[in-house]
């Protein structure tokens, strides 16, 4: 199974704080699990301009290709101006309609104010329907006050971590049966 | 409709289409050469002309996995080496070609043909030729639209006419000539289309006829741009009545309904890979087989009832079939042609015979 973590910003710390402790979790429950860490800081993402994922250059190639390889994404974001990050919704808009077709997506949202809980759910479970992921229910909403200094200070959030780690290995799973299952019906 | 070389009376015409793709057999993994692909693409339009179809469309896509970049050099070909079926790119990439050399081209090939030669121009689904031509894509929309008005003025001037031009991608023209003129004066331009309504309605307002692609899902949702695009014709001053409609749609015919779908999946879903990035999913595919799902699979009776669904739904003038993508191999190229041509072709053109002469009797 393969998975790709998305750190969707390059300011701030505290999703990527979160998301390495994710799959920190993830390699434990699941050593079988390969899980690819993309941190759109490490990478010169271009502004999408209309071309298919596969014709950027590299790096970029690789990183978009590996989102599209990849069985489930784990996908981080802060919350900036009470929205996504630009650099996270421009990820999306260089991968095509449909991208998402039989991938799991779960998330993790971190933000400065509790005021911000329901922009995933308005903002960013859209955009994941429409490309066709298969979400993750819940998402771990993380506050600034629960990391100090990249370590998580709070066990709830540790805990739903954790929960969110194991829903999304046993969901892809879940999901790979039942295309198998429909898929044994057609003779082509 | 007589502008367009179409005439009604005979029922709806039946062609072939090809992106001239250029892929891998994935039953074998063997990719055949570049010039085994295009030979094997003049010989499949002799083949049609020999069982009997009407139009073969040929396009350009200037990146991998194709091959028919100058697919105006191989239609030269083809006019050589067939006597009577009407030969067109599918499409032209306009916006990134001079609409004079265009010009030129297909009425040079027109002349060799005999009065055969039509342009569908497009904006291409692929944008690889924009940056390898030296085209910027944020021009995207307006480099076609330049571009094809210029293609429609050198078309709707008379022969010895002498063009006026300016715009914003072109060196003006000041009293200049065109030559060589088509066989009759003016070649048939239709405008390529998507899905959505956008294009079709500039196809409407700009009067030319328009080529939709339909590639799958119902085919009634293509219907809002067959309406919007005959709205359009009548809000612009043009005649719907007048102007043809083609409908263009991935194409595989076998014995058996169950026997299309075994054959067409693989090649359907490498060449999507190829071109797309991922393949094509089979649910999706398994609902395809419905007669209202516009993906052309089935059995010859399957496909009659498709067409003649669509042809109530669009009233179309022309159907073009792409039966060889994601590198079907040239002998079930020809089994389909001949399965069109023995048992498809003869049935649907009875049902779509329109009488002309009594209409005008009528009036």
């Amino acid at each position: 199974m393969k998975i790709a973590a998305i750190i969707g910003s390059r300011l701030g710390n505290n999703t990527r704080a979160v998301v390495h402790f994710a799959v920190t979790e993830m390699k434990k429950y699941d050593p079988t699990v390969e899980v690819s860490i993309l941190d759109v800081a490490d990478y010169e993402l271009p502004f999408s301009d209309g071309r298919a994922f596969f014709e950027y250059e590299q790096p970029v190639k690789g990183f978009l290709e590996t989102i599209m390889e990849a069985d489930a994404l784990l996908i981080g974001t802060p919350i900036f101006q009470a929205s996504i990050p630009g650099t996270l919704k421009n990820i999306f808009d260089m991968l095509p309609v449909n991208a998402f077709e039989g991938k799991v997506a779960s998330m993790i949202v971190t933000a400065g104010s509790p005021k911000h809980y329901l922009i995933a759910e308005q903002q960013l479970k859209p955009i994941l329907s429409y490309m066709k992921a298969n979400l993750a229910p819940t998402y771990v909403f993380v506050e600034e006050k629960d990391i100090v200094r990249g370590a998580i200070m709070n066990p709830d959030v540790e805990f739903r971590v954790q929960r969110l780690v194991e829903d999304t290995v046993l969901l892809v799973e879940a999901y790979q049966a039942m295309r198998e299952k429909k898929e044994a019906a057609y003779d082509f | 409709m007589e502008k367009y070389r179409i005439n009604e009376a005979e029922g709806m015409e039946f062609g072939l289409y090809s992106l001239g793709d250029h892929m891998a057999n994935p039953l074998t993994g063997k990719r055949i050469s570049q010039q085994q692909r295009i030979n094997e693409i003049v010989e499949i339009a002799k083949f049609s002309e020999e069982a009997g179809l009407d139009i073969f469309g040929l396009g350009e896509s200037h990146q991998k996995y194709f091959t028919t970049q100058a697919n105006q050099v191989i239609l030269g070909a083809i006019a050589q080496a067939t006597n009577k079926i009407k030969i067109s790119s599918a499409v032209t990439v306009l916006s990134v070609n001079d609409p004079i050399r265009v010009y030129e081209e297909y009425a040079t090939l027109d002349l060799l043909s005999n009065g055969r030669a039509e342009i569908v121009a497009g904006r291409g689904s692929r944008v690889g030729a924009y940056e390898l031509l030296g085209y910027d894509l944020k021009n995207y929309e307006e480099l076609f639209e330049e571009k094809l008005e210029m293609l429609l003025q050198l078309n709707d001037a008379e022969p010895e006419e002498l063009i006026n031009w300016s715009g914003q991608f072109h060196a003006p023209l000041n009293q200049a000539e065109i030559l060589p003129q088509p066989k009759n004066g003016h070649l048939p331009i239709w405008r390529g289309v998507g899905g959505p309504p956008g294009s079709a309605i500039k196809a409407g307002y700009q009067g030319v006829p328009m080529m939709l692609t339909t590639l799958g899902g119902p085919a009634i949702n293509f219907k809002i741009a067959v309406d919007a695009y005959r709205e359009a014709l009548q809000r612009g001053g043009f005649d719907p009545q007048k102007m043809p409609i083609a409908t263009t749609s991935l194409f595989y015919v076998a014995d058996t309904t169950q026997k299309a779908m075994q054959e067409m999946y693989p090649f359907l879903n490498e060449g999507m890979l190829r071109i797309r990035g991922g393949g094509y999913p089979k649910q999706q595919f398994a609902q395809s087989k419905d007669t209202r799902d516009a993906l052309m699979v089935g059995s010859p009776q399957e496909i009659i009832e498709k067409l003649l669904y669509q042809y109530e739904l669009f009233g179309q003038q022309r159907f073009l079939a792409q039966i060889d993508f994601g590198g079907v191999p040239l002998d079930l190229i020809k089994k389909n042609i001949e399965l069109i041509a023995t048992e498809i072709m003869p049935t649907v053109k009875k049902y779509t015979k329109k009488e002309v002469a009594k209409r005008k009797e009528q009036n």
